[in-house]
């Protein structure tokens, strides 16, 4: 019986991802509006899983992940709108902008992993402003703040079987659904492998003890560089599925220092370190913005009869609620919802 | 001369910061909004303080009138950091070193929360009680009424702050805190005291320089804590986490480079290049200007 459990323990994901798979078939608003908000949840889960690896793993605070989600974004819309030459198929953008992002992550992270940690944040800081400062005012290559489009669907004038790729995706919101669904399996599948690889423990080491780590040979500067990279290529990828589905960049707020806040703030709600724990931490936020919040909204309406408004409005309170969140979870449950073995039973020793 | 006047108001806020970070080695976040509720207060009572924009040299009434709001909104920023200190940040003392940092996160979500039910989500433009001519007679060098504010308000209040440190007993007691703070309490120094201490002087600056903000900036925003936290953490890390001369000097670099960015390519590349500025100085000073070769904090 305990080895069914365990079993199912390691192997959550399989049953969550297969049920999100069939779902779509079954469950008809998925189709609708829903569907829209679902992948993008998928594509802000992603987003966290890549910051996880800095923030979780490795143990450095990043302010600055929303900088390599929108660079990831408008490197693949520079690829491929007919503004500019280039005009690439959304495979290859989708690789290249990636490795653009890694390439940046590297390169920031060079100069500055021998920060302590405190600098280091803040410097992560200062690059989210310079990459939302640059989004904003490089008029001729991002659009200001009209952002660029249109970013063309993926398989844009690929056919298999009649079936025009770039018009499916188009017409019917279920392909999103499926490649967002499909990249977030692929993701959450490499974290998993890589939590148990070689990479992945020298990752923990560094973020426990850099000196002990050190003298077993484990490079800091190496592990953390590579945190970095990944961190930014995990980010990219959800950037540029985000510009695909939206067809543009949207404009640059998009990718500011709230945007990187709220994922941070997932990611901790959830539990450092842990998988299943960004899922979740990334769900709540943003299903409590876009479900519970319209909810409890529409309930206070009915009861007083009117529609509530500024201070009475309960979604007013959305900030607040989310700092009020944040502060308790520090205060109760610092390890996070669902946290990783091995960091709750770091906090909770600490705290005794 | 902008580049200046900016550098000490920001010196005002970065000094909040790096005193607070000399004695718990966290940065707090939440100090730029608490600032930005101090500007809410400030807003809501220069009107009936009678400071309105009159376009004429301000008289001596004018003169108590700003100061009396500057220690008023210092008092009340002060005793908020000291709530906030009390209610969150202290019942963390012994957590990991990324618990309260996120907690100030938390709170500075709910004080931006605050401001925009307190003045609202547009921009709100602030009385001007002082005329914006230049009092000097040639016209190369711009000093205008609200320089001289600065000159007579921030100047002194940072000489102030300086010498409260270097001088006073618990200015002692505050530097051995943030040298050790087990070492500071085993000779009998009453380390909450000082950590509450240095969160009231640390708002009571910020208040001040909330005051001085709305003055010379003209508008207020409810998301003014960003800006405003930005560009004094960035000056704290530039001059050195925990060293208080290195936050002014620090301050003073990132108000030149602003101007200067300004002046030359616009004023919304200005914080990219204080990025830019930033990240080259510790390339090669990787604790910061003044800041000590410190270890590292587990």
């Amino acid at each position: 019986m305990s080895d069914v459990k365990n079993w199912f323990r390691e192997h959550w994901e399989i049953f969550a991802f297969v049920a999100l798979a069939l779902a779509p078939f079954g469950v008809s608003s998925l189709r609708g509006a829903l569907g829209g908000q679902v992948t993008i949840l998928f594509i802000y889960c992603i987003l966290a899983l890549g910051l996880n690896v800095m923030v979780g793993y490795t143990g450095l605070l990043h302010l600055g992940i929303a900088a390599f989600f929108g660079i990831g974004a408008y490197t693949m819309a520079i690829l491929t709108v007919p503004l500019f030459p280039f005009q690439m198929g959304w495979l290859a953008a989708t690789v290249l902008s990636i490795a653009v992002a890694a390439s940046i992550g590297f390169a920031l992270g060079t100069p500055t992993l021998r920060l302590r940690g405190d600098t280091l944040a803040v410097v992560t800081l200062g690059f989210g402003e310079f990459v939302t400062a640059s989004l904003r005012n490089l008029e001729q290559v991002t659009g200001g703040m009209k952002g660029l489009n249109p970013v063309p669907p993926p398989g844009a004038g690929v056919s298999i079987m009649n079936i025009d790729l770039g018009t499916a995706f188009v017409v019917d919101p279920r392909w999103f659904y499926f490649l967002t669904l499909s990249a977030l399996a692929g993701v959450v599948w490499a974290m998993k492998r890589l939590e148990n690889s070689r990479l992945g423990r020298a990752w923990v080491a560094v973020r426990e003890d850099a000196t002990a780590a050190a003298s077993l040979g484990i490079s800091a500067t190496q592990t953390k560089l590579s945190a970095f990279a990944m961190s930014a290529a995990v980010a990219a990828l959800a950037g540029c599925l985000y510009a695909a589905m939206l067809s543009t960049t949207a404009d640059p707020n998009a990718y500011s220092f709230n945007r990187s806040i709220m994922i941070l703030c997932a990611v901790i709600l959830g539990g450092l370190g842990s998988v299943l724990g960004t899922l979740v931490g990334v769900t709540i936020l943003v299903g409590f913005d876009t479900v519970i919040l319209p909810w409890i909204d529409t309930l206070l309406q009915q009861l007083l009869n009117h529609s509530p408004e500024g201070v009475l409005s309960f979604g007013g309170w959305r900030l607040a609620m989310v700092g009020l969140v944040l502060v308790m979870v520090m205060r109760f449950r610092p390890e996070g919802l669902i946290p990783s073995r091995q960091l709750a039973a770091e906090l909770r020793g600490g705290q005794q | 001369m902008i580049g200046l006047t900016n550098g000490s108001l920001i010196a005002l806020v970065a000094l909040g910061y790096t005193m607070v970070y000399g004695v718990l080695r966290f940065i707090n976040f939440a100090h730029g909004d608490l600032i930005m509720l101090s500007a809410c207060l400030a807003l809501s009572l220069v009107g009936p303080m009678g400071l309105v924009s009159t376009g004429q040299p301000p008289s001596l009434g004018t003169w108590i009138g700003i100061y009396a709001l500057v220690i008023f909104c210092g008092l009340f920023c002060g005793l908020l950091s000291m709530v906030v200190d009390r209610l969150v940040y202290q019942p963390l003392r012994n957590a990991p070193p990324l618990a309260p940092l996120v907690s100030a996160i938390g709170v500075s979500l709910i004080a931006m929360n605050i401001g925009l039910f307190w003045i609202g989500a547009p921009d709100r433009s602030f009385p001007q009680p002082l005329p914006s001519e230049n009092l000097l007679r040639f016209q190369e060098i711009q000093f205008t009424w609200n320089d001289l504010l600065v000159v007579l308000v921030v100047m002194p209040l940072i000489a102030l702050a300086m010498a409260l440190i270097r001088l006073t007993r618990f200015g002692k007691a505050l530097r051995a805190v943030s040298e050790d703070r087990t070492a500071a309490a085993l000779i009998g120094v009453d380390v909450n005291k000082v950590i509450r201490a240095t969160f009231f002087l640390s708002g009571f600056l910020g208040g001040a320089a909330s005051v001085v903000t709305g003055l010379s900036a003209n508008t207020i925003s409810y998301q003014m804590g960003f800006q405003t936290g930005f560009l004094a953490i960035t000056a704290s890390v530039l001059g050195g986490l925990g060293s208080l001369r290195g936050a002014v000097i620090g301050s003073f670099a990132v108000g030149l480079v602003g101007a200067l960015s300004t002046a030359y390519v616009g004023e919304r590349w200005a914080n990219a290049f204080v990025f830019i500025v930033l990240l080259i100085v510790l390339v090669f000073r990787p604790e910061g200007l003044l800041g000590q070769r410190a270890r590292e904090v587990s």
